[in-house]
């Protein structure tokens, strides 16, 4: 029996910015760790630690300074089919409708969009449980109905891996559990290598299987921590003892550098 | 169809004062809301009105010599002198040239302003000199246009075309420019090319911004045919009001620039009424 390789391969990655004035900012300062096939993993640092960074480089869109980076044991070097994103902001485009956005990756990279694909794509949003919303113009939905579109545009061509960068930040408390319980039902029913970056602790211990907590300036991976809850997970996980215990250590991590 | 103008001023008097009488509900009451009501729906048109009645009034009374302001009355008959064909022809040849120009420079601004956006080079090189061209006092090269071009609509169309690039190419170059980094990103993450981003992304990204310029190159395109007829030209409205005003036609010349006015905002109130029909997603929720 051979160990099929690990989904996302970090090997001392490195990223060095060269500001205008000529000066270098790293923003991530070799970077090593591993991700597994249908692993939730959530990346937890506050601003500047180079998160965003981390996902641009997984999806290609920029190339590492030093370092290996692979996905499924190959190197990285252009964005790939097998990588969906879903961003901060919504990101939809005004011009088309609902169902629209979530079939633009087909009509962007081929130019045309099938019957078969547009009733994928309806299959989608009732995934996200907006079937009723396909013929709706983009701004009569709310910020949560706008991210779940999103969603399912990222879900589209069927990614073995998810990446999000701080999709819930830009919404309101509640909506964002909500948000967070809807993630996992759809992850559960087309399971997913996920990568989700954050900067709320209670998200990321509620999502993930292992996080992987960062320190700013230059971004370093400073822990990388299981997630000892089961799933699949509820508002009961919320009140769940080792849930808190694990918000509390990664809490006191995270000031005790801030202190520091 | 209702201009950003007129609907911010409609949406000033959404509510029309309520008279606050202790007797609501009675003939009088209800006859005084109506009279509100209405007041306040024809307001605009109630105001136009009032304005020409006051001119009117103004110049009898005070005597004002036609020269100086004529009455609207003097107007419309100094209109009436002239034939209703003589009038056609001159409308259209004004329309003619300003919708030329306005379409030649569409065709050409969209393009070179795709060519800016996309290019460190051509931007670098091009742009100096649009603005050169921009900062060119127009009038003063009409008559050497004339002389270059001959005396065929072309110099005219070439004047008007001068006067309404500037600002599609502006206004364009940033749309597309301005377009969100995650939407460039969403564009790049699926390897679909340039030619996609520019025409899928940045392109409709940049329609507003295009509208709200197509919007201001169209009554720039009324103000260089006029400059173009005052330079050069046997006919239009522009050649008519220079005509008028040598013969001491002051009426007559008023006449033509009451059709300016008119035409002009019609074809801005169509260009508004194009972009509800075909882009509609374009306008603020407001103004659907």
């Amino acid at each position: 029996m051979t160990v099929p390789p690990p989904v996302i391969h970090f090997d001392e990655v490195s990223q060095v910015f060269s500001k205008k004035d000529g000066s270098a900012v790293t923003a991530l300062d070799r970077i090593s760790f591993d991700i597994a096939k249908n692993e939730f993993v959530a990346v937890l640092g506050p601003s500047g630690c180079g998160k965003s960074t981390l996902l641009r480089l997984i999806a290609g869109l920029i190339k590492p300074t030093s370092g290996t980076l692979q996905i499924y044991g190959l190197d990285v070097t252009e964005p790939r089919d097998e990588i969906g994103i879903v961003f901060q902001r919504p990101t939809l485009l005004p011009w088309f409708d609902v169902l629209g956005n979530v079939t633009f990756p087909l009509r962007h990279k081929y130019g045309r969009v099938s019957t078969d694909e547009k009733l994928r794509a309806q299959q989608l949003l009732e995934l996200v449980g907006l079937q009723d919303f396909a013929t709706k113009q983009v701004d009569e939905l709310s910020g949560g109905m706008q991210q779940r579109v999103a969603i399912a545009r990222a879900l589209l061509l069927d990614p073995d891996i998810l990446l999000m960068d701080e999709p819930f930040s830009a919404l309101d408390a509640l909506t964002r559990d909500e948000m967070s319980f809807e993630l996992l039902n759809i992850w559960s029913s087309r399971p997913k290598t996920v990568l989700f970056i954050t900067h709320s602790i209670p998200e990321a211990v509620l999502l993930a299987d292992r996080i992987i907590v960062m320190t700013p300036r230059p971004g370093r991976v400073r822990e990388i921590l299981d997630v000892p809850l089961a799933r699949p997970r509820s508002l009961q996980t919320l009140s769940d003892p080792a849930f808190h215990a694990l918000a509390n250590h990664i809490r006191g991590r995270l000031f005790t550098r801030i202190a520091a | 169809m209702l201009s950003p103008i007129t609907s911010v001023a409609a949406s000033s008097l959404e509510s029309p004062p309520e008279p606050a009488r202790p007797s609501a509900g009675t003939p009088l009451a209800q006859a005084w809301r109506w009279l509100l009501t209405m007041a306040d729906r024809f307001a605009p048109a109630l105001a136009g009105i009032g304005l020409i009645v006051v001119w009117e009034i103004s110049c009898r009374l005070f005597e004002i010599p036609t020269f100086l302001l004529p009455a609207p009355s003097v107007i419309l008959s100094g209109a009436m002198e002239q034939s209703w064909s003589t009038w056609a022809s001159n409308v259209w040849a004004t329309i003619r040239v300003a919708l030329i120009g306005y379409l030649v420079a569409i065709a050409v601004s969209i393009p070179l302003a795709i060519a800016l956006a996309s290019s460190r080079l051509l931007s670098r090189t091009l742009y100096p000199l649009i603005v050169i061209i921009q900062a060119t006092p127009i009038v003063a090269v009409a008559p050497i246009m004339v002389v270059v071009l001959g005396t065929s609509d072309v110099p005219r169309v070439a004047i008007t075309f001068l006067i309404t690039f500037f600002p599609i190419v502006v206004a364009t170059t940033t749309g597309l420019l301005a377009t969100p980094e995650e939407m460039i990103e969403l564009s790049r993450s699926l390897r679909a090319g340039r030619t996609r981003e520019i025409f899928h992304i940045r392109l409709p990204f940049a329609v507003p911004y295009i509208f709200s310029a197509l919007k201001i190159s169209i009554t720039l395109a009324f103000v260089g045919a006029v400059v173009a007829e005052f330079v050069a030209a046997e006919q239009g409205l522009g050649y008519f009001i220079q005509f008028a005003t040598s013969f001491f036609k002051i009426a007559q010349a008023f006449a033509a620039l009451i059709v300016l006015v008119a035409i002009s905002l019609l074809s801005f109130q169509l260009v508004s009424l194009a972009q509800g029909l075909l882009v509609p997603w374009s306008l603020p929720k407001s103004e659907r």
